[in-house]
């Protein structure tokens, strides 16, 4: 479902206000670094498999998290140098 | 060296819509094609996040990256309609003395070089939270309802503008732009509310806008989405698409964008009233 679409809709937005902070405040309650301890990690590890074929540069490997309600994503975006692409 | 302007938007008092501000113009900046950062500077209470809907991907924050726990580029939240809007989301810690003006100057040194304009949310009071934010600014958006204690809170802002940044320690003059929020036309109308006018003239600032109360601001914040993101037409929207253009150095007349009252819109307004 599109989210812009639910704006022409009379007092959508109050539940999607809703289920946002649901999400949110039953992972701030929770937090205890853990998210940023494992993406530490787990961008060292890539970072390590990539190296050992291209040299790159470490802050071009960038790991995004989505936390939605039941499912949280991870998104891993790694730019290569000029080079490596034409080998 | 770099380009980039950095931006305060500050006014002492809490509730005058300084987060909501933030994430308008910096969003009204990213779609004018310009690489944008915002970065939350209230910690402890972190909520740019929630209003550029970015809440769920937020990982690392100002404090990880001062402490370097993280680096900057890890820390930066992506915006997911703009490619070329970031946020750097405040840390949750109780621990006020988190931010360091050394840290701060650092990451922000760091964040001229990727970006064109960067703005900085400042937390309520004149305490350390709002005088980092300020302190390395090139220019400070000061916002301020048409109401007493906020034009009088705005007045000691500017005086801490002129005395506690670095602009001002170089022996500069930091210039200031005044943006007048929930504007109330029809209060205006029957003079129960501070005219802009009057506002301008007791703090002796130049107007950048008058943003007016508008439901589509809380209804941009329910969903995440910047008011100049969610509803183009909005008057908010509007209202905050000219002072991005002003701020740009756009030289146009500040108008104070109304609800358009069409047809259909007439025949809503007489029932809801
Ligand atoms: N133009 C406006 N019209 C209606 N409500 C507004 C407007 N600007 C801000 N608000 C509301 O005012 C409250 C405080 O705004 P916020 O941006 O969080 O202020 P601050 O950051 O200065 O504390 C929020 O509930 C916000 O939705
Ligand atoms: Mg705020």
């Amino acid at each position: 479902m599109n989210i812009l679409s639910l704006f022409g809709k009379r007092g959508q937005s109050a539940s999607v206000a809703k289920n946002r902070l649901q999400i949110l405040l039953a992972h701030e309650r929770a937090a205890d670094g853990s998210d940023a301890v494992l993406i530490s990690n787990l961008r060292e590890d890539i970072l390590a498999v990539v190296a050992k074929r291209i040299a790159i540069d470490p802050d071009s490997v960038r790991l995004e998290m989505d936390r939605s309600g039941d499912v949280t994503t991870l998104g891993i975006d790694i730019e290569l140098p000029p080079t490596a692409r034409a080998s | 060296m770099s380009n980039a302007t950095v931006v305060v938007v500050t006014s002492g008092k809490g509730g005058v819509g300084k987060t909501t501000s933030t994430a308008a113009l910096a969003s009204a900046l990213a779609k004018e094609g310009y690489q944008v950062c915002a970065i939350d500077f209230d910690v402890g209470l972190r909520n740019l996040d929630l209003i550029m809907g970015a809440e769920r991907r937020v990982v690392f924050d100002l404090v990880n990256v001062v402490r370097g726990e993280a680096s900057i580029k890890q820390a930066l939240v992506r915006d997911k309609k703009l490619n070329n809007l970031y946020l750097l989301p405040a840390s949750q810690t109780r621990d006020k003395d988190a931010l360091t003006e050394e840290g701060v100057a650092s990451v922000i040194s760091e964040l001229r070089m990727y970006f064109d304009w960067i703005i900085c949310d400042s937390p309520a009071g004149i305490e350390r939270g709002a005088t980092l934010a300020m302190r390395y600014a090139d220019e400070a958006i000061i916002v301020s309802n048409p109401e007493v204690s906020s034009v009088r809170d705005c007045d000691r802002i500017i005086g801490l503008l002129d005395a506690k940044t670095k602009v001002a320690e170089d022996g500069g003059r930091m210039p200031k732009h005044l943006l007048i929020t929930r504007y109330d036309t029809d209060r205006a109308k029957t003079g129960d509310m501070l005219a802009t006018d009057d506002v301008v003239d007791i703090l002796s600032v130049p107007l950048i806008g008058v943003v007016p109360e508008s439901k589509d601001v809380l209804k941009a914040s329910n969903v995440g989405l910047p008011v100049t993101l969610s509803d183009e037409t909005s008057p908010a929207s509007r209202a905050y698409t000219e002072a991005t253009r002003r701020l740009l150095g756009e030289n146009i007349p500040v108008t104070i964008p109304e609800e358009k009252k069409g047809f259909f819109g007439k025949i809503f307004k007489g029932r809801a009233a």
